[in-house]
């Protein structure tokens, strides 16, 4: 613990990183360009929101990290070890006992409270890149909330597929004014986004801090005639039977066989700890898992 | 220089920005809110959450306005020493502090462009009190509607009208903080 600078970075980075999160709290939705620095892991493995939790980790924090809802995924284990290593927090997998939660694609289950912090990790920040490479133009059409083309993009996935066919970082406004990647989650969590905790963006790679009050109003962009839905998979979880959770699939054979599992590890052991039992889980503490 | 202005700085600075970043990121997230804010031990004329802010967000990239009697010299060598922020006059600042009055007009502040709404200056007015009542306050990070003892309305009201260009300030009184992004929207209780 000695050897490292309380949660990694220097103090001056710091600043700076804090000074851009309080920008973006002030602009729901714009993305506040940082001088984002090299971490101890490669860009795409959450250098991002990395930074940003080191930048407002306290050390009374306890910290929850996970990956696709997972806590025990390479990319979850790995930072939360370098937090306990270098801020020496307390870590958790129990979302209602977080106080930063730093995500990797998903939203928790359990509705977050006034009292935590969630944090995301950003590949792609700006919403209009695939389809306006250049940063001059995306800056220009932010700016004159130049939004046609987005919609544009919508709209070819109806001519095409009959839906919006954009299941994940199915962009958002914010507040009425910015339009906002939401970061690579399912869509099934974008109406979670309007909620009591503090949400703070990071992207790495590509230098952008980003945020979103508590109760601030994002709405999914839709269409009067094709409106948003929070979709997911069809079915209920093969272990705790819940039925309003975001499903991952999970090939079990060579034979085509699958199940469907909560994508939130923790959602759902609690679940199976208070008793529910999917079609293919055994009640708790009969398995080895 | 004094040999004060030595003193009065973060005695762990990593662990006690960090708490105090907690509160001031809470404040600016939660409009209205009022957080206890200290660690820093400034010199006279300069409260203990003015003070711990400074220290907290301000070093030598950042260019400070000091206004009014706040611009004194015991300040300058507290700040200098501790920060190493340039002082600059009110157009050119990232920070200004001062006193309500001193700091008007508003006007004369950075409010960012376009492009770039977060290059915007960010005020922090001393004030003798602070307390959750008079303005209605309401927006992002405001459940329903918030109060907060504004030192003035209209000027409030004229910089949320630029959103998403604007000020953004911090209030500070004694050891106690509140925040009014840009985003807030102020207004007269309908019945007083």
């Amino acid at each position: 613990m000695s050897d490292y600078n309380f949660a990694y970075l220097d103090e001056q980075t710091k600043r700076m990183i804090r000074r851009a999160i309080l920008k973006g709290l002030a602009i729901p939705g714009y993305q506040v360009p940082f001088a984002s620095r090299e971490m101890p892991m490669p860009y795409g493995w959450g250098t991002g929101g990395v930074q940003v939790t080191a930048a407002c980790l306290t050390p009374d924090d306890t910290l929850k990290v996970i990956d696709q809802g997972a806590d025990d995924t390479t990319n979850a284990v790995s930072i939360r070890r370098f937090f306990e290593k270098t801020a020496a927090v307390g870590v958790t997998q129990a979302t209602t006992q977080a106080s930063v939660i730093q995500t990797r694609h998903r939203i928790p289950e359990e509705p977050l409270n006034e009292d935590q912090i969630l944090v995301y990790q950003v590949p792609i920040p700006e919403p209009l890149r695939f389809l306006e490479p250049r940063e001059t133009e995306t800056r220009k059409m932010h700016a004159l909330e130049e939004y046609g083309l987005i919609h544009v993009k919508l709209f070819e996935d109806i001519s095409q597929h009959g839906q919006i066919a954009t299941a994940y970082a199915y962009p958002v406004k914010v507040e009425g004014r910015y339009v906002m990647d939401p970061s690579p989650i399912p869509r099934f969590d974008n109406p979670k986004m309007e909620m009591a905790a503090i949400q703070l963006f990071g992207a790495g790679r590509e230098q952008r801090i980003y945020a979103i009050p508590p109760y601030t109003q994002v709405v999914s962009l839709d269409f009067d005639d094709y409106p948003f839905e929070a979709s997911k998979a069809e079915g209920a979880c093969a272990l705790c039977a819940a039925d309003h959770t975001y499903l991952d699939e999970v090939i079990v054979d060579d034979d085509g066989g699958r199940m469907f599992v909560c994508s939130d590890t923790d959602y759902c052991e609690s679940r199976r700890q208070a008793g529910h039992v999917g079609a293919q889980g055994t009640p708790m503490g009969k398995d080895a898992a | 220089m004094q040999l004060s202005a030595l003193s009065g700085g973060f005695g762990n600075a990593a662990q006690q920005s960090a708490t105090a970043f907690r509160a001031i990121m809470n404040v600016m997230a939660r409009p209205g809110m009022i957080e206890t804010l200290d660690g820093a031990v400034p010199p006279k004329g300069l409260s203990t959450a003015a003070g711990s802010l400074l220290l907290t967000l301000c070093d030598p990239e950042t260019k400070l306005h000091l206004a009014g009697d706040l611009d004194s010299q015991p300040i300058r060598d507290w700040l200098t020493f501790h920060t190493g922020a340039p002082f600059v006059p009110a157009p050119l600042a990232d920070f200004a502090l001062g006193a309500w009055d001193d700091l008007l007009p508003l006007t004369q502040y950075a409010i960012g462009t376009d492009q770039y709404p977060d290059r915007a200056a960010t005020l922090i007015v001393e004030l003798p009190a602070l307390t959750q009542s008079g303005t209605t306050l309401t927006g992002p990070g405001i459940k329903d509607q918030a109060q907060l003892s504004l030192p003035a309305l209209e000027p409030f009201q004229s910089n949320a009208a630029l959103f998403p260009l604007g000020c953004d300030f911090f209030f500070t009184s004694g050891d106690k903080i509140a925040a009014l992004p840009r985003s807030t929207k102020p207004e007269t209780p309908p019945c007083m």
